[in-house]
């Protein structure tokens, strides 16, 4: 089990902090959650805590952001989305300005604090905004390398970050490139994870491998640019397409995958795993995840139906 | 150059005095009627309502360079009501940010005149507006720029009713007297009329000078009319004088002021201009303009 990617995150903040006096970060009252209390600590004069007012917080990066500052914003990731969607599509991506939106708690990793706090619409919601960039990292390494990317993009960029330590997957220079990051071959079928969801999506390989079914494991943190040739490379080659992720199945990873495919004329067996739009639950992190069929056994399952 | 105005537009960086400002101002709201006539679209009401205000910041008050609107130390203005753009446009214009012969455009397709201000299309526009409620926490975010780069710009938020109506304005002004970022200053348009009906009628702010003091902001404590230049230049002087930040100024204007079928009706907010009520409308406006110039 590796670092958790807030903690990763945190940490890169303060890396980032000494030689970058551009950056700025901004807290929404969640800093002891999200980490960013560790680059306060450390550059009180760059570090602001608005309280628990996320909209007024994006507003506030966005003026920092016109004036040669890259501002980064933390908070959860369903009130980033949900109660600043204004100001992040307004003054932000209207604009095309630097600020990282950093959404802490993604998907259902505030397991235990229930739906009012698990966020499975923010991708929906970011990746329809123009000028905006989505990134979902899978784990640590790449939390950090999302923040170093995002960092020297000239517009917006929404990263979607996890509560949880989650197992590592080997690292990529991929990432640095946008790309689909291909964790396992195979030639059976093609399994598309986008964040936390790609170490399921692996342990799940090794049993289908068991059953003679070989798949290929892409880890896939950027929904927007989604890096189609990536994707199509590997269904060339399987035939299946399995998309898992965190979030609502309605206009998530699996419908930028399927947009995407339809307009290349990208023809194969295609299924996704995600939440079947409904409100989720209270529980520990990894049983409530499988009670909505993100497990390694569901994705098992569903890749080898695929296959028939 | 309109006829009227050259001479006193012959060096529009030069610090106009009331006199000179009431003139512009009602030369302006002319043509900002005239225009809006013209292309059949735009909010009339908010934007007559504040003329003097943008016409006293940018031809008194604002430290810009029209030929460098990039300028890094320039003071910033951020127009928070945003539909009260073809003020902002023709203020612009007639201040050398682009040619006036462009302001017909406004709201047609491919200019950059957009409906409401945007910062990426016109240069010195410093921040795209529309949605209402958000200028103050831009305004901070400026504001507060120029706190750790070491800048002494200024920074102008102008906000009418309805931003105020916004939760996020009220976020922005606690989180503004929390910090106190030097020379943010926050300007009320306060014609007291809303789209729908009288500001009483859709959501009282009264006190409102009092719930900005409540909320840490330093108040100007004049009752201003802020459709009289020389009440605005006093409240720049009352800027310049007064320490404690942050700063808010409450001008108490008239909506659809110069055309008085227009006046405080809030069915002007952004009614078209009919081809009869700008006959009437320019008879009146063409009038002050006269009355203007006479007493300078």
């Amino acid at each position: 089990m590796s670092e958790a990617m807030r903690d990763a995150w945190g940490m890169a903040l303060v890396s980032y902090g000494e030689e970058h006096p551009e950056l700025v970060v901004l807290d929404a009252d969640v800093s002891s959650s999200t980490k960013s209390r560790l680059f306060g600590e450390r550059y009180p004069e760059r570090f602001f805590n608005l309280g628990v007012a996320e909209g007024n917080m994006v507003g506030t990066a966005a003026g920092l952001a016109t004036a040669g500052f890259h501002p980064v914003v933390n908070a959860f990731a369903i009130f980033l989305a949900l109660k600043a969607s204004d100001q992040i599509r307004n003054d932000i991506c209207y604009n095309s300005l630097p600020v990282v939106i950093a959404g802490a708690y993604g998907g259902l990793s505030d397991s235990f604090d229930g739906a009012s706090h698990q966020s499975i619409a923010d991708i929906a919601i970011m990746r329809a905004f123009p000028n905006m960039q989505v990134i979902v990292p899978a784990d640590a390494g790449q939390a950090e390398a999302a923040l170093a990317y995002a960092m020297v993009q000239h517009g917006p960029v929404y990263v979607r970050l996890n509560r949880n330590a989650m197992p590592d997957l080997p690292f990529s220079a991929d990432f640095a490139k946008g790309k689909a990051i291909c964790c396992r071959k195979g030639s059976d079928v093609t399994i598309a994870a986008n964040g936390i969801t790609a170490s399921l999506a692996m342990e799940a390989a090794e049993k289908l491998s068991k059953d003679g079914i070989e798949a290929e494991v892409l880890s896939v943190p950027f929904v927007k640019p989604l890096d189609v040739d990536g994707l199509a490379g590997s269904v060339v080659k399987t035939g299946r397409i399995l998309t898992v992720e965190e979030h609502n199945l309605i206009g998530g990873f699996s419908g930028a995958v399927s947009e995407a495919f339809m307009k290349k004329d990208i023809c194969c067996r295609f299924d996704s795993i995600g939440i079947e739009d409904r409100f989720t639950e209270t529980g520990p992190y990894l049983p409530l995840l499988a009670a909505y069929g993100i497990s390694s056994e569901h994705i098992a399952k569903r890749a080898t139906a695929l296959c028939k | 150059m309109d006829k009227g105005i050259s001479e006193l537009l012959a060096d529009p960086s030069r610090k106009m005095n009331a006199e000179e400002l009431a003139v512009l101002a009602a030369v302006f709201r002319g043509k900002m009627f005239e225009i809006l006539h013209q292309r059949g679209t735009g909010h009339w009401g908010g934007a007559s309502s504040c003329a003097e205000l943008i016409t006293s910041l940018y031809f008194n008050r604002l430290n810009i360079k029209a030929d460098c609107p990039e300028w890094e130390d320039r003071d910033r203005f951020i127009l928070s009501k945003g539909h009260a753009s073809v003020n902002l446009y023709t203020v612009m214009a007639y201040r050398g940010f682009f040619s006036t012969g462009m302001l017909p455009e406004f709201r047609t397709l491919g200019s950059c005149l957009q409906g409401h201000p945007c910062m990426t299309k016109l240069k010195g526009v410093d921040m795209s507006t529309g949605a209402l409620g958000h200028g103050i926490s831009v305004g901070l975010g400026m504001a507060l720029a120029a706190r750790i780069a070491h800048r002494n710009y200024w920074t102008y938020v102008l906000t009418g009713e309805g931003c105020l109506d916004e939760g996020s304005s009220w976020e922005a002004l606690m989180a503004a007297s929390k910090y106190k970022p030097e020379h943010l200053v926050l300007m009320i348009d306060y014609n007291k009329v809303q789209l729908d009906g009288t500001e009483d009628e859709i959501m009282p702010l009264e006190p409102l000078d009092d719930k900005l003091r409540a909320f840490g902001w330093n108040v100007c404590p004049y009752g201003l009319d802020g459709n009289n230049t020389s009440d605005i230049l006093r409240s720049f002087e009352w800027m310049d004088e007064e320490g404690s930040w942050p700063k808010a100024v409450i001008y108490n204007t008239v909506k659809g002021k110069g055309v008085s079928f227009t006046e405080g009706d809030h069915k002007w907010h952004g009614a078209v201009i009919t081809d009869d009520a700008f006959e009437k409308g320019i008879v009146e406006l063409n009038a002050d303009i006269v009355s203007k110039e006479a007493a300078l």
